[in-house]
């Protein structure tokens, strides 16, 4: 991201609102004229520049060049090689001549929030009528000066042409015509057909690969401001938990280190504040990193100093054996597994699991009288705008969070308390500075997943059939974060349980007592991990139970192809991840075809020979279809090593196939991480891990899969998620073929710790 | 004291504690970004640089061994990002995020420089100490064997 970025803008005031659907994309401009000297080069507004301004994401200047700025942040899923594309496919633009900018946070871009599988999902067709839009104005002009009318002309390959007299002209040279006219209304504004947009046909390049492979890409460590210095922070090893005395002079003896200072005390809840403790402040991260290991301090650990992992894996195991808060009911489960053949019942436990983002958590800020500047790779710059004002007492206005590129980020880059963090210190000390995570504090400074336990439990007539399942969990929820840590609210159980396609005809969940004594926050697919887990092992169990096949036990559970409704299902509400059921139902049908393509691509009838053993899960997670068979295989020296692994996915329109496929292959890599190894473990309050070893140990390159093959359906459908619903069923699929090869069911999350060191 | 180093074929004589990691050298005093941090521990492979040629992790690595010897990073790796694995790099899409990449490719070209045709084992073995958690590890590896010619 390089370069002080124009989008000019004559015609903000014009439109007020460009989206017909959901999506707001505010047209309001706020005169904002600081010529920003940003290193991260992300947006800067000039309001004087000529060209064509249909609305905020989109310029087009007199000499042709285009710029489209992309206000989702870029960690990976390759969202600037889509989004920005999809825009100019819409235009007609040749990507060459598009220049892509990276936007600050504003309200003016709509939600800016990069998580929950969103960029696509949320966005794909409010975008592409960005373009559009400004297609239609630049084929108006030339309409307009041919004296023709405007539907014998199209856009293509930046130019504007009158078919029938082949005539043609330049984007640029239309551009400041084009300005004068009206800015259609939404609603009258036309997509073109799908057929013609090479975004969803054809693979599309990486544009930042240059950038990546040459060093070039700006992450957040690596924004330089003149006279910044550098900041690592000693928080409170416990959550809450207080400095008693401390003792800096050793600190401060250590070359380069230029002072010692206190952080603010955060309050209940603990939303995204800063964490308290004490900052070392140095010339240089070295410094700044043998001051904090120099700093003697006594903490008081505070409320959540008794907390303990492994207690608490007993008090939700407890929860789970007694009723809960019913938040799903069809039929009536107890009386059919009183009167049931047989039932079956297992217990599952999924512990907290770590983010580890490969770039650690980092900001960079300036205060001046005026301004406070963050330049960070977050999720969600408009939460940081937010979180930085509250923390200095200042408007809005007053906070322009710069986006640099994200060395990952899996959810953790979501939360806004670095950013805070970096800004609380710049205004103390007066001048730039670097907050600078190291890879310990990331892991226990993390907004863990939750941990969880679910209990479920079948019963069987006797043909074998399942006529009742009651499934339970509790887990701490993520609304602890921002009020009170108690129990789950039967929303939280959307991700897996309560949109969970089965036909079974006695069916509830209920939710158990747990609550949080850490902050909990959202990982990659988040509750789906241990939801997926549960269910897709339990499946497993099942037709083991029955001597069946595992497939053909999931086809059953599923049923028929048919779409659910919510009294289907047996709920009140869905939220479906904030979108309606009709565009995005609930469909038997299309979790059965993703079963039906994986095992036929893994030749699933032909497993257990060769020594090659399956496992198979499938979930529906962010509103799309994921189904995965593993083969593991034993090595001669006895390890057990996941040799190949066959992903489907039915994510309805796919936009960047490429990027898509890429989405999968880390996913499987991801959940293989929290399958065999992840796993937080906490002592006193505090989290036990520090590096990746141990818990925070994800898979190297000789364990990844020998070969990982994506299968990509196509499909009509409204886009569901990509970057979280390859991860949920790869940790079943592990066990169910560990299963398979061994016979030991592991139920325990990472299977590391049943199995040992020397099997995986 | 000052120490003396070549670094992407540039002499340099630094002011700089002779224990300051060479990893910490590159970013905080040379500005040369391009070599990333990711634990400081020797565990990932972020940081990875050629020292004389050989791999090494600069975050472990005080700067006083580099002392009168010559250092790549990523930055030097080829004039251009023309180099035939950056090249297989961008055309097989391996980066999600990037971050790891840099080591990624300095640990890959000195693999290449000694094994031109690398077996699946030596791949991954030597790129054993390289962590990326965005999942490319496929991808590098096709990567790699199309530059040596040695895959599918
Ligand atoms: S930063 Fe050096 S190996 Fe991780
Ligand atoms: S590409 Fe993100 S860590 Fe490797």
């Amino acid at each position: 991201m390089t370069g002080p970025l124009v989008i000019a803008r004559r015609s903000f005031l014009r439109g007020l609102n460009l989206a017909v659907g959901g999506l707001t994309l505010g047209f309001s401009f706020s005169a904002r004229a600081q010529k920003a000297p940003v290193p991260s080069g992300s947006q800067a507004l000039d309001a004087t520049a000529p060209g064509l301004n249909p609305n905020v994401f989109l310029h087009v200047a007199p000499d042709g060049l285009v710029t489209i700025v992309c206000h989702r942040s870029e960690m990976g899923q390759g969202i600037r090689s889509s989004l920005p594309v999809l825009i100019a496919d819409e235009l007609g633009a040749q990507m060459a001549r598009v220049k892509i900018r990276q936007a600050d946070g504003d309200v003016v871009y709509g939600d800016q929030n990069t998580d929950g599988s969103n960029s696509i999902r949320g966005f794909y067709e409010d975008l592409r009528r960005v373009g559009a839009t400004a297609r239609m104005m630049l084929i108006e002009a030339a309409a307009a000066r041919w004296k023709v009318r405007a539907d014998e002309c199209v856009a293509k390959d930046h130019l504007v042409t009158h078919r029938p007299t082949k005539r043609r002209l330049g984007f640029g040279a239309l551009a400041v015509e084009a300005a004068r006219r009206k800015i259609p209304e939404p609603k009258t504004v036309v997509l073109r057909p799908r057929s013609e947009l090479t975004s969803l046909t054809a693979n599309m390049p990486l544009l930042d690969g240059p950038a990546y492979v040459t060093g070039q890409a700006m992450f957040g460590a690596d924004v330089r401001l003149p006279g910044m210095l550098t900041v690592v922070i000693a928080r409170p090893p416990v959550v809450g938990g207080t400095i008693v005395r401390f003792d800096a002079a050793d600190a401060l003896a250590v070359p380069g280190v230029v002072k010692v200072v206190e952080m603010p005390q955060p309050k209940v809840p603990w939303h995204f504040q800063p964490w308290g403790g004490l900052a070392v402040v140095a010339e240089n991260t070295w410094a700044a990193m043998r001051g904090r290991a120099a700093l003697h301090i006594t903490w008081a650990a505070g409320p959540n100093g008794a907390y303990d992992s492994e207690v608490f894996k007993a008090a939700l195991s407890k929860a789970v054996s007694v009723p809960g808060l019913v938040a799903r009911k069809v039929g009536d489960a107890e009386a059919a597994l009183k009167s049931a053949a047989r039932t079956v019942e297992a217990e599952y436990h999924v512990p907290h699991l770590p983010h580890l983002p490969m770039e650690p958590p980092v900001a960079v800020a300036r205060m001046t009288s005026d301004l406070c500047e963050v330049w960070a790779p977050t999720q969600n710059p408009q939460a940081a705008q937010k979180e930085v004002a509250r923390a200095l007492g200042v408007p809005l206005e007053k906070v322009r969070v710069h986006v640099t590129f994200l060395g990952g980020a899996f959810g953790r880059k979501a939360k806004a308390d670095f950013c805070s963090e970096a800004a609380v210190l710049a205004k103390m000390l007066g001048v730039p500075v670097r907050m600078q995570f190291t890879r310990e504090d990331d892991l226990r400074h993390d907004y863990v997943n939750t941990v969880s336990t679910n209990r479920l439990t079948a019963g069987l007539d006797p043909s074998g059939r399942v006529v009742a399942l009651r499934y339970r969990t509790a887990f701490p929820s993520i609304q602890s974060l921002f009020g009170d840590p108690a129990t789950p609210e039967p929303e939280d159980l959307q991700q897996g349980v309560l949109d969970l396609a089965f036909a079974v005809p006695n069916l509830t969940a209920e939710i158990g007592v747990a609550t949080a004594h850490t902050r909990i926050g959202w990982l990659r697919s988040v509750y789906n991990i241990f939801q997926g887990f549960s269910i897709g092992s339990f499946v497993d169990e099942l037709a083991h139970e029955r001597k069946a096949d595992p497939r053909d036990v999931w086809l059953e559970l599923i049923g028929p192809p048919r779409k659910l409704s919510l009294s289907d299902l047996g709920v009140k509400e869905l939220k479906n991840y904030g979108q309606p059921l009709e565009l995005h139902p609930v469909d038997a049908g299309r979790l059965r075809n993703v079963i039906d393509r994986v095992t036929r691509a893994a030749r699933w009838d032909e497993r257990g020979r060769d020594g090659r053993f399956l496992g198979l899960a499938a979930h529906r997670s962010f509103l799309s279809y994921v189904a995965a068979i593993v083969s593991m295989i034993k090595r001669p020296d006895g390890k057990l090593v996941v040799d190949e692994v066959w992903v489907a996915l039915d994510a309805g329109i796919i936009v960047n196939a490429e990027r898509v496929r890429a989405q999968m292959e880390g996913s499987v890599i991801f959940g293989m991480s929290l399958a065999l190894y992840g796993g937080i473990t906490m002592k006193n309050g505090a989290i036990e891990q520090e590096n990746f070893r141990d818990g925070g140990r994800i898979v190297r390159m000789g364990e990844a899969p020998r070969k990982t093959w994506v299968d990509l359906m196509e499909s009509d459908a409204a886009p569901g998620g990509v970057g979280e619903p390859g991860v949920p069923p790869i940790a079943p699929a592990i066990a169910n073929a560990v299963f398979a090869l061994t016979g030991q069911r592991v139920r325990e999350l990472p299977l590391i710790k049943a199995m040992g060191r020397q099997r995986v | 004291m000052s120490i003396s180093l070549r670094i992407n074929g540039e002499e340099r004589l630094l002011d700089v504690d002779p224990e300051m990691p060479l990893l910490w050298v590159l970013r905080d005093v040379l500005g040369l970004t391009g070599t990333k941090y990711g634990c400081g521990a020797a565990l990932c492979g972020a940081c990875t640089v050629h020292l004389e040629g050989q791999v090494v992790r600069s975050c472990v690595t005080p700067v006083r061994r580099a002392q009168g010897k010559s250092v790549t990073t990523i930055e030097g790796l080829s004039p251009d990002g023309s180099h035939p694995l950056q090249r297989a790099w961008v055309e097989q899409g391996v980066p999600q995020c990037g971050f790891c990449q840099a080591g990624q490719l300095m640990t890959a070209a000195a693999l290449l420089k000694e094994h031109p045709v690398p077996t699946d084992a030596q791949i991954d073995q030597s790129m054993a100490g390289n962590l990326c958690r965005c999942g490319t590890y496929c991808r590098i590896r096709d990567a790699i064997k199309k530059v040596s010619g040695g895959g599918r």
